[in-house]
């Protein structure tokens, strides 16, 4: 072990003292470039039964990262270091101790691009392969291996991929072999290059490959998957969809069925300076698609399946959001933003604006196979689904209506309404009557002077299921661009058990200084997406002191 | 235990380079960061490449949002009333990088046209741009000189930071050197 160090400590000295000519030493430096970012949350915990906040042994519990990228021309190599001492409450517990799952090479050179180590991609949509990262979500499943772009010619772009996934501080147990080719027909053939209809085609195809040696079935170990998708665009219009196919794979999430899977994404969207209306539907059928058949939850996903619904930050009506169904969901969404201009009738000094946005999710058709297998039986092909035939059961609504506009150069205000209705049996497995609930949400700004500003966001949220209706009251201070005041409370009145008509009171600082920003919120925190003095990311239920101190170089 | 010396040497390693970096920034050595390379789709579908992302030698902002985050949407309609002064005055131009995923990438285009923005808008569906610019959190923006390097960033948003915003944008377009 010592002689290692030694000769290591002689390869430095030899490195450093050999005698560069300073102009090269000087390019190369003036060439590379470091930069980076830092994010540590900590948290002080409070034992809190009422609301849920377990009793911490360690007391404090905290997650950080440093990111570093390294560039110099067509080179590039990075990693990212990752602290969970202990990971804090609501992350999953194999996030735990200190590591560096994230390192990668790449250099671009005769049109290729080859990337070493750890990647993220997305072929198309995602819908069957999505490689990607969220660090407050706690969500990381990087392809350890190889990812190779290579452009042949302008428009045309190829990708091929090969490797494991990041699982927590470990990889997969399968490997994951994938390519997808995309062709932007406009830019392929120069005369069409400033034509107004654009045409653009992609495929791709997937494999994993996981061992089995199942006593009672043949389970496959090569399942591939592939996908086709086109995106057309005509001046104000544009359409794009997209078909994937997967073949029988048995798993824990399908209850080992035989069924192949299939989903289909489809967008259009109409829009001019002004207005704009969406209409996206989305059809999945059995396609969850993992490089472990037993894995559960969001561990080791290859694709993505998107939820087209409203998301929303304020804190009431996000209480309730819609999570993917992988087995099998019919989605759509609809949307429309619009203003009227300024100086009109209806737009005022600076212009009005209204969107309205609608979406709903459905369960699959689902039929026996025959008269005596029952629907999803292990080891079977599971169940018969015809495509056009929409569940009967509601999995999810949500409508919202949204106002806002500037009144004067002091006064601002955001009205909105929220209809959802929330399925509890299928999105959290739990057998409760589903939730309605109507949400009014004022959110005022008033401008004190330039830097100075004060903030308002008044929450009411009506349901007589689930734990009843709340109330939602918060006043922020800022002084532009660094510092941040607020105080909140959320009541939950209405809650059916009178001990849990709790009230849950926060307060927050925030102090931003070019790219580094230090938080310190106390208080009770309901689980749920929170938009604090001015940024928005994931928190689980807790009471205590919070600290976030975030950085980038 | 040799994972963990690895790990930590590695920490101090990334830290040291943080404080080399600023050092070495001020003395000249290493030169600024420039717009990483990252294929981006615009919101009719072509793909640019975001090294080529250039304005004539005027300031560019670039500002990382999302349909979904209030601060941005604000940060971002904030701009668009006083855009066409600021384009008038210093030349600059504002490029609005979306982080949204497929979740909400579809509203993407209606948010941006029904909210009247004139920007330049790029779709980042799978956080790669994010990543390379080394976005933690959103709104995070940035200030480009006419040389294509990176002198100025900033994350979230109050009412009035955008006052701040355009002082840093008026020097850069006279050539001025910013902190």
């Amino acid at each position: 072990m010592k002689h290692r160090y030694f000769l290591l400590f002689v390869v430095l000295c030899l490195f450093f003292s050999i005698n560069l000519n300073a102009q090269v030493v000087d390019k190369f430096l003036q060439n590379s470039h470091i930069s980076g970012d830092f994010e540590f949350d900590g948290m002080y915990y409070n034992k809190d039964s009422l609301i849920g906040a377990p009793d911490v042994p360690q007391k404090a519990l905290m997650n950080s990262f440093v990111n570093v990228n390294y560039t110099n021309g067509p080179f590039a190599a990075g990693f990212r270091f990752e602290n969970y001492l202990y990971g804090l409450e609501g992350y999953d517990p194999r996030y735990k101790g200190v590591g560096v799952p994230y390192k990668y090479i790449s250099f671009e050179k005769d049109k290729f691009t080859v990337t070493v180590g750890n990647s993220y991609d997305q072929f198309g949509s995602g819908l069957i392969y999505r490689s990607w990262q969220d660090f407050s979500l706690g969500y990381d499943n990087s392809l350890n291996g190889l990812n190779v772009k290579f452009r042949p010619w302008k428009g045309i772009t190829l990708k091929g991929i090969w490797g494991l996934q990041r699982f927590y501080f470990a990889l997969s147990p399968g490997v994951i072999r994938g390519g997808d080719a995309e062709f932007s027909i406009n830019d392929i053939f120069t005369k069409l290059n400033n034509k107004n209809l654009r045409v653009t085609v992609g495929g791709s195809f997937v494999s994993k490959y996981q061992d089995a040696s199942d006593p009672v079935y043949t389970l496959p170990k090569n399942v591939c998957s592939y996908a086709g998708r086109a995106s057309i665009s005509y001046k104000n219009f544009s359409i794009n969809g997209e078909y994937a196919h997967k073949i029988n794979d048995p798993s824990a999430i399908n209850n080992r069925i035989y069924k192949p899977g299939e989903a289909t994404l489809i967008q259009a969207t109409y829009a001019k300076k002004g207005m704009g209306f969406y209409l996206a539907a989305i059809r999945t059928d059995n396609m969850s698609y993992k490089t472990d058949r037993d894995a559960s939850g969001s561990d080791l996903n290859i694709n993505y399946i998107p939820a087209i619904t409203k998301q929303t930050t304020y804190s009431l009506p996000a209480m309730y959001p819609y999570a993917t169904q992988p087995n099998g969901e019919f989605g759509v969404q609809a949307q429309t933003i619009f203003s009227f201009k300024r100086k009109s009738a209806l737009g005022g000094k600076y212009g009005t604006f209204f969107s309205i946005t609608y979406s709903q999710y459905n369960n699959i058709d689902k039929q026996k196979i025959n008269d005596v297998t029952p629907i999803d039986s292990t080891g079977t092909l599971g169940y018969k689904s015809d495509f056009f035939k929409i569940g009967k059961e509601v999995n999810y609504q949500n409508f919202n209506i949204e106002f806002s506009k500037k009144f004067t150069h002091t006064f601002k205000m955001i009205l909105s309404y929220f209809y959802i209705n929330y399925n509890t049996k299928v999105i959290e497995g739990h057998d409760l009557p589903n939730i309605y609930s109507h949400t009014g949400v004022a959110d005022l700004t008033f401008n004190i002077n330039d830097k100075n500003s004060i903030r308002t966001e008044l929450q009411y949220m009506y349901t007589t299921q689930g734990d009843g209706s709340w109330a939602y009251a918060m006043v922020e201070y800022t002084i532009a661009p660094k510092w941040f005041f607020s105080l909140s409370d959320q009541y939950n009145y209405g809650n059916p058990v009178t001990a849990k008509q709790i009230h849950y009171f926060g307060v927050a600082t925030a102090y931003a200084i070019g790219s580094t920003r230090i938080s310190l919120n106390y208080g009770r925190q309901r689980a749920g997406i929170f938009c604090v003095g001015g940024v928005c990311r994931f928190v689980p239920a807790a009471n205590g002191l919070t600290l976030t101190l975030t950085s980038s170089f | 235990m040799k994972t963990i010396f690895l790990s930590i040497s590695l920490f101090f390693l990334s830290l040291s380079l943080l404080f080399a970096q600023e050092n070495n920034q001020a003395n000249g050595v290493l030169g600024l960061k420039k717009i990483p390379s990252v294929e981006l789709k615009t919101l009719d579908g072509k793909t640019i490449n975001t090294a080529d992302i250039s304005n004539n030698g005027k300031p560019i902002i670039i500002s990382f949002w999302a349909t979904w985050c209030k601060p941005c949407v604000n940060e971002l309609t904030t701009i668009a009333d006083v855009y066409p002064d600021w384009q008038k005055e210093t030349g600059v131009k504002l490029i609005a990088v979306s982080i949204d995923d497929m979740k909400t990438s579809g509203n993407v285009k209606t948010t941006v046209n029904g909210k009247n923005w004139d920007y330049e808008v790029l779709l980042d569906v799978n956080s790669e741009f994010k990543r390379a610019m080394n976005v933690n959190l959103v709104p995070h923006t940035f200030v480009i000189n006419g040389n294509g390097e990176i002198v100025w960033q900033h994350t979230s948003f109050s009412q009035g930071s955008e006052l701040t915003l355009i002082d840093i944008v008026r020097k850069v377009a006279k050539g001025e050197k910013v902190n």
